[in-house]
């Protein structure tokens, strides 16, 4: 029989108050391995967005460049005032009437360029005015959008009212493929309701864990001819230059006009605004490097590009790693070590609360010690036992608070889900929270120490007595 | 097998006056054999079994158990030597509730730095007659059979001598010469030397050697 069976035959010998001390403890770790877990979680939501797939978010200079990242990866905060279209076409490569290709200098290392408008919503959830480009970046490391239903919206005009909804945004809001809904103005639901441009759901995205699964996209054409998003085109065609397909660039098919929703009409291109632009640096031009050095060259292009656009007055470019990176340092790492130290000292107040809960017994206890002694054991070994005791009730208490915090955690996963993007569950977990094992073990030795040094002090003698 | 010379204990009062308790010149117990030690209350039998066994140190003089000197042993050393070479019986069994009537028995075992033996446990409660109130609690046995299993306990080492201080106290008339006759028997088996302190003068006449107290603690006859 080794000591620490003894210890557990001790602690059921008062099961009462064991199991009131294993509580008090199991409240404590619960709370540390919640916000831990809750932690891991924010984290890699963020880790998850450090990655978009881009290398530059470039809008509008009246805000911070963490506002900017915020609204249009994080969907978070107003959006930032929009800059002109004809900047963001500075960024493509395009072709002249003739079909050569013209590369403005801005263009020169691009991949590819994906416009965002923002400035509306659909029961909550942020619209997201794009191209199908968007779904072609890689929202995590090697990882791409997917469909759980239906397609992206068409490039072309036949996509102009299609939408893709997010997965969280399909769950909650029973949005399903074929149903259509109209965006709201604005960032809240008391906004005005664009009854008359209805967006025809053709995509359900899989779960990404990023925040677009809590938001709706809908092709930036589509966007321009809410009303109010775009002035009325004069009649006579206004626009310097023939309307153009914003994906192709090339010159739009007017006879498909023709056969498009009656409020479908060519903008010109200077009455067009977008919110962001998500720019990835590399292709052709650096396709003849090893991958790399192609990578490096991107980056040092994405660097050299993002100093010439804040020195520029029309626009500001943020780097979303940058950004999220500072987002995470600031903001939510100090929060969680406030919360951190807070469950930390709850969990110190449980230790406590096992100190008292055996010493209180060791009155009681002095001639079961007595005879262990009497038996042969040593002073260091009914310590020991009672050292046990005490790292007994603290795992106990903490295996049951592990289960417990993460309990919470999925129970709070709706919650989490909404705010993060990040879906969680019973059984997420995060490796630090295994510090959590050998802190308790710490822990009740700290805490046992007074009670075990009552038992060592134990007379046997007067121990035996105390039975007579 | 047990051998005290000069063996002086006393103890400090409230009111710092000495107290002397135990004053022996000479005593001797033989391996395996089984006397009776009797003497009035408040004479020193307890204090006498508790320096013997290590639990209470003597201001002066030598115990030798087993050839060792408890006396002059440390602490930790006067543990070890009790948890291997003698047993105990208490008055009031002193059975751990929590534990059953087995793992009382290997309780024994748990402290002399060697592995219990679980099938030597399960013999000893066996022989004492409770093969079937293995995994009973003390609460679920009768007081015969706590004694019993305090008997068995008290054997689980091999010890060389056992300390029984009246065993028979708390076991109604009709058990106690049954629990006698264990203890007997059971020391004679295992060849383990007697020492049983009682008050009960026909349990003392049973034995072939009886010491009263009195006569070999210098304290008790001057008193």
């Amino acid at each position: 029989m080794n000591l620490w069976k003894i210890a557990w035959r001790s602690l059921q010998q008062r099961p009462l108050t064991s199991t009131l001390t294993c509580l008090s403890m199991a409240l404590g770790v619960a709370l540390v391995v919640a916000v831990i877990t809750t932690y891991a979680v924010v984290e890699e939501s963020f880790n998850r967005n450090r990655s978009l797939g881009y290398h530059l978010i470039v809008g509008g200079k009246n805000g911070s460049k963490l506002e900017l990242v915020m609204s249009t990866v994080f969907h978070i905060g107003r959006p930032e005032v929009p800059i002109p279209f004809s900047y963001y076409k500075e960024f493509l490569r395009t072709t002249d009437a003739d079909g050569k290709p013209v590369v403005p200098e801005r263009a020169k290392y691009v991949e590819v360029a994906v416009p965002i408008c923002l400035g509306d919503n659909y029961q909550g959830y942020r619209v997201v005015a794009t191209l199908p480009a968007l779904f072609d970046f890689e929202y995590a490391p090697n990882t791409k959008y997917a469909y759980s239903k239906g397609e992206c919206f068409a490039a072309d005009q036949s996509g102009w009212n299609q939408a893709v909804v997010g997965a969280e945004v399909a769950r909650r809001t029973g949005l399903g493929l074929g149903d259509t809904f109209a965006p709201t103005h604005g960032t809240g639901e008391e906004g005005q309701v664009h009854e008359e441009n209805q967006f025809k759901v053709v995509g359900i995205l899989a779960p990404t864990g990023t925040p677009n699964d809590r938001a709706l996209f809908i092709h930036m054409e589509g966007f321009f001819r809410i009303e109010g998003h775009a002035p009325e085109p004069e009649k006579n065609g206004a626009a310097a230059s023939p309307p153009t397909d914003n994906l192709t660039d090339k010159p739009v098919d007017n006879k498909a006009d023709d056969k498009a929703e009656p409020h479908v009409q060519d903008i010109p291109d200077d009455l067009k605004q977008v919110t962001a632009i998500l720019v990835r640096y590399g292709g052709d031009e650096f396709s003849v490097y090893p991958a790399n050095v192609a990578q490096s060259m991107a980056d040092a292009a994405a660097g050299n590009e993002f100093r010439i656009i804040n020195r520029s007055d029309v626009a500001q470019a943020a780097q979303p790693v940058e950004m999220v990176t500072r987002v995470l340092e600031r903001f939510v790492a100090p929060t969680t070590y406030i919360l951190m130290g807070l469950t930390v000292l709850t969990v110190i107040v449980a230790g406590i609360g096992v100190m008292v809960g055996i010493y209180n017994t060791m009155l009681g206890r002095r001639h079961e010690i007595a005879v262990m002694r009497a038996l042969g054991a040593s002073r260091a070994t009914v310590m020991l036992v009672i050292l046990c005791e005490s790292i007994l009730l603290s795992l106990i208490g903490g295996a049951a608070g592990f289960v417990l915090g993460h309990a919470i955690v999925a129970a709070a996963a709706p919650w989490i889900v909404d705010y993060t993007g990040v879906t969680v569950g019973l059984l997420s977990f995060d490796w630090r929270s295994l510090i959590v094992v050998p802190g308790l073990v710490v822990l009740a030795s700290v805490v046992g120490y007074l009670p075990a040094l009552n038992a060592y002090r134990t007379d046997v003698v007067k121990g035996l007595a105390a039975s007579a | 097998m047990l051998r005290l010379v000069n063996v002086r204990k006393s103890y400090v009062e409230p009111n710092g006056n000495v107290l002397p308790v135990i004053d022996i010149e000479s005593f001797a117990l033989a391996a395996a054999e089984q006397m009776v030690l009797v003497g009035r209350s408040g004479s020193g039998k307890s204090t006498l079994l508790h320096v013997i066994g290590g639990i209470t140190r003597p201001d002066s003089g030598e115990v030798i158990v087993d050839g060792q000197d408890v006396a002059h042993l440390s602490e930790p050393q006067r543990d070890r030597l009790r948890a291997q070479k003698i047993g105990y019986v208490f008055q009031t069994f002193n059975l751990l509730p929590a534990f059953s009537a087995l793992e009382n028995v290997l309780l024994g075992m748990a402290f002399t730095g060697q592995r219990a033996d679980p099938a030597r446990a399960t013999a000893l409660l066996d022989r004492v007659g409770l093969s079937k109130r293995l995994s009973h609690k003390p609460s679920m046995l009768s007081v015969g059979e706590q004694q019993r299993v305090a008997v068995a306990r008290s054997l689980a080492n091999r010890p060389k001598l056992l300390l029984a201080d009246e065993p028979t106290a708390n076991v109604d008339a009709g058990n106690q010469q049954n629990l006698i006759d264990l203890i007997r028997q059971s020391c004679h088996d295992e060849e383990v030397a007697l020492m049983l302190v009682t008050h009960a003068t026909e349990i003392a006449a049973q034995f072939d050697r009886v010491e009263r107290l009195e006569e070999i603690n210098r304290v008790g006859a001057a008193v």
